[in-house]
């Protein structure tokens, strides 16, 4: 929780920019479009995981249920 | 302090969403939405210290729990449809943002119908 999740996700998606390119370079089309949804599902679950800890907090904060 | 540890974050965030905009388009949203939680999550100890404060001062004041608590509801969700609105925005969904406020709007007019009802029934009383 904090800033190193932030690098975490940012160094994902860079780490999927190159290997796409990688991958597109030597002919693997496919595989390119494998690593970039796998690439995306993993930030998906980190990112869903950090808004489910907002949402929670705002509910208590501002008493809204 | 913590203002200049939170510009940092910002301006470090940006710079990182900025290089991931072109490939990955996807993921620097998904950046963008990870870095507005951090940032809450910093001023979220401060916010309980403010709601508390303000609740003591409403119990002191005699004023009913009820109309304290609905501001605070009509607050959290200003702010929480505020959040979904810019992040739809900054994707460059405005249509989608605008549904959003839209809907906020709707809700917090809900919320308030109690209130009003009951300053103007205040109001009949006072009137001659």
């Amino acid at each position: 929780m904090g800033v190193d999740l932030i690098f975490r996700i940012a160094a994902i998606g860079i780490l999927v920019a190159v290997l796409n390119q990688l991958l597109i370079r030597s002919g693997r089309e496919e595989q390119a479009m494998m690593t970039t949804l796998a690439g995306l599902i993993v930030v998906l679950m980190i990112v869903v995981k950090e808004i489910a800890v907002l949402f929670d907090t705002v509910k208590t904060i501002f008493k809204l249920d | 302090m913590q203002i200049i540890q939170i510009i940092g974050i910002g301006f470090v965030a940006t710079v990182l969403i900025i290089i991931l905009k072109k490939q990955r388009p996807e993921i620097a949203v998904q950046a963008s939405i990870v870095t507005g939680v951090v940032i809450f999550m910093l001023l979220a100890s401060k916010l309980v210290a403010v709601v508390d404060v303000l609740g003591s001062y409403v119990q002191k004041a005699e004023i009913k729990p009820v109309y304290f608590a609905t501001v605070l509801k009509i607050t959290g969700i200003a702010y929480i449809a505020e959040f979904g609105a810019e992040i739809c925005n900054d994707a460059g969904e405005s249509a989608i943002a605008s549904k959003i406020e839209l809907a906020g709007k709707v809700i917090i007019t809900v919320l308030a119908v109690p209130i009003i009802t009951s300053m103007l029934d205040l109001i009949m009383e006072i009137m001659p």
